[in-house]
């Protein structure tokens, strides 16, 4: 069957039209919604000159606010990527009452408006708040430290490593496990040999998006933050303190730096993916 | 039949005609504001609009812009067709002749009061029955007291409350410069969130339960109180404090784009009127019409009220030495401190 369609595909060259056109369009749309605006940006950067720009991007409080935003944002991509799965997992293998709505709440972050999110939580987290009250005691204080930024970046980053393992996993067929049980193979090896390979690539697609949303991330970290230079300070936010003095170019040149090495992380990833799937092949 | 034809075609042809007319006799402005003006501008529009209803026969209809004040003059940097700004502090409307030449550099002298209608000033919201007896400045470095005030990076009302504890600390037997860094420093030690805008501030300490003090607006400390109840909250007014000064001023490419400068001019004139001094008073701004402060001098206490021009040589000035990048307030949270 598969192959068959592969056949009829491949003589008409596709649904859509030919390849120039289809080309050409992307090209086209990914340049009027991502490079143009982008360029805009280095080319506002290039007002600086070098030296400027480098004293500009090395200051002391914007790194630390580097080591913050990044760091937070790949602990909670992982984060995200351990209990992404298991609900993913859960989600497709078993059934039980009221599935739909759990499967319903796990795209809850991505509707909410952000601002609406970092409120609830800092409410909620706050020395007298529902959770906070209960953690303040225990010497953990949430809201207005790191550990908030990392509740926030978790909560955003939530649905992409569920919704990529997913599909993956519905496909992957209860019989591929139990042939290998057959085998011979314990539960671990099942796991580590068959399962993990197969939904590798898509937990790493996960994993980047949702890193790539945390480190973007501004609306909802802001208000549970606490905002302390140094200490809880993210990037955007100093992007957003360099726009409110009308300092355009220095706001540009960070914001250029973050763009950089969020390309360079997530090419990285992507380079990882393409060669675990490779692996998942063989 | 088809008489009634013509008769319906007739009718709608008149609809299409009347529709551009009706829109013709509509003047339309936009008032660019800072965050806690809101509900002041939303009456004193209505006013305004009568008003001028009756004097040109005109249709008025101002539409009204509220964000962080810096934010709101970059938008209108940016584009923004603003007939008028209303913001919180003057430095951000000298942006808008620096950066994008809409409005000439002279514009705070085109009105009265250095072009501020209403004035207000800072003062201190502390829980009901004041437990920790927070009563002037000096009381907020005291060890163990936790101040809530934005960050005066981001936020425009919290550079007023910055400069406001600088030139009390300047006040003191043998104040000086030195003395009031100093000062500073340890009250922003005592700070332990920096939100980004003044209603961020007011959350923290009223919703969070967050802090013993907030430094704050004095019409958004009257808001609060009435607002969320007399026995939660109380006014404390320290002995110096800074006369705020928003100024407003008619964004001159615009109207003069748009053809509505007369009716962008008188809306601001409209504001020194005592109606419109009436409708601040209400909203907690303070009067800069005598008769209209006589009345409402039960409403607002007397402070020694430093000005920024006075104090600090005005705003450009005081912008570079203490908020830009590397600034005092930088060097308070530099790190090695």
């Amino acid at each position: 069957m598969k192959i068959m369609r592969l056949k009829s595909l491949k003589m008409e060259g596709g649904v859509l039209p030919g390849f120039g056109p289809t080309l050409g369009y992307t090209v086209f749309y990914l340049s009027l919604i991502v490079l143009i605006p982008l360029s805009a940006l280095v080319f506002k950067t290039m007002s600086l000159s070098w030296h400027e720009f480098l004293a500009e991007v090395t200051s002391a409080r914007v790194l630390a606010s580097y080591r913050l935003t990044f760091g937070t944002a790949f602990l909670a991509a992982l984060v995200n990527a351990v209990f992404g799965v298991l609900t993913a997992w859960v989600l497709v293998r078993y059934r039980f009452p009221g599935k739909k709505v759990i499967d319903a709440l796990v795209d809850l972050p991505f509707a909410l408006p952000t601002a609406v999110a970092g409120i609830t939580l800092a409410t909620v987290y706050s020395g007298n708040g529902w959770i906070g009250r209960y953690l303040e005691p225990l010497g953990i204080k949430v809201a207005y430290t790191p550990l908030g930024i990392l509740v926030a970046m978790t909560f955003i980053g939530l649905p992409f490593v569920v919704r990529t393992v997913q599909p993956v996993l519905e496909e992957l067929e209860a019989e591929v496990e139990e042939a290998a049980v057959c085998l011979g193979a314990n539960r671990w090896q099942t796991f580590r040999r068959v399962l993990f390979p197969t939904i590798l690539p898509a937990l790493l697609t996960g994993f980047a998006l949702a890193f790539a949303r945390a480190v973007g991330e501004y609306g909802s970290i802001i208000f549970i933050a606490g905002n302390m230079p140094m200490v809880s300070e993210i990037t955007p936010l100093l992007i957003i303190t360099k726009l409110e003095q009308y300092d355009y170019a220095g706001a540009t040149a960070v914001a250029s730096v973050m763009l950089g090495a969020s390309f360079i992380l997530l090419l990285a990833i992507n380079l990882l993916q393409w060669s675990s799937r490779r692996y998942a092949e063989r | 039949m088809k008489q009634k034809n013509v008769v319906r075609s007739l009718f709608v042809a008149l609809l299409i005609a009347a529709f551009p007319l009706a829109a013709l006799a509509e003047v339309n402005l936009l008032n660019v504001s800072y965050d806690p003006t809101r509900e002041f501008y939303q009456d004193f529009n209505a006013s305004f609009a009568r008003y001028w209803q009756k004097k040109s026969g005109e249709t008025v209809v101002v539409k009204q812009s509220h964000g962080g004040s810096g934010k709101q003059a970059r938008a209108v940097i940016d584009g923004l067709g603003a007939a008028v700004v209303t913001l919180a502090l003057a430095y951000d409307i000298d942006e808008i002749h620096d950066k994008a030449k809409l409005i000439p550099e002279n514009w705070q002298k085109r009105l009265p009061n250095n072009s501020s209608p209403y004035t207000s000033t800072i003062v201190f919201l502390v829980r009901k029955g004041n437990p920790k007896h927070i009563k002037d400045w000096n009381d907020l470095v005291k060890p163990g007291i936790s101040v809530i005030t934005p960050n005066p990076k981001t936020s425009g009302g919290a550079r007023w409350n910055y400069l406001a504890a600088w030139a009390y600390a300047l006040k003191q037997k043998g104040g000086n410069e030195a003395k009031a860094k100093e000062f500073v420093t340890r009250l922003y030690k005592n700070v332990p969130v920096l939100d980004s805008g003044a209603r961020g501030s007011t959350n923290t300490f009223v919703q969070r339960g967050l802090g013993d003090v907030l430094l704050a607006w004095e019409n958004e400390a009257f808001l609060a109180v009435n607002e969320l109840g007399k026995d939660k909250f109380e006014i404390v007014v320290p002995s110096v404090s800074i006369l705020a000064e928003p100024p407003v001023t008619v964004v001159d490419k615009v109207v003069d784009k748009k053809g509505t400068r007369k009716v962008a001019e008188e809306y601001l004139k409209y504001l020194y009127t005592p109606e419109g001094q009436e409708l601040a008073a209400k909203h907690y701004y303070r009067p800069t019409d005598k008769k209209v402060a006589a009345r409402y001098a039960r409403v607002f206490p007397k402070v020694k009220l430093v000005t920024i021009d006075g104090e600090f040589g005005g705003w450009r000035k005081a912008q570079k030495t203490h908020f830009a990048d590397g600034g005092v307030f930088d060097q308070i949270y530099a790190p090695g401190k």
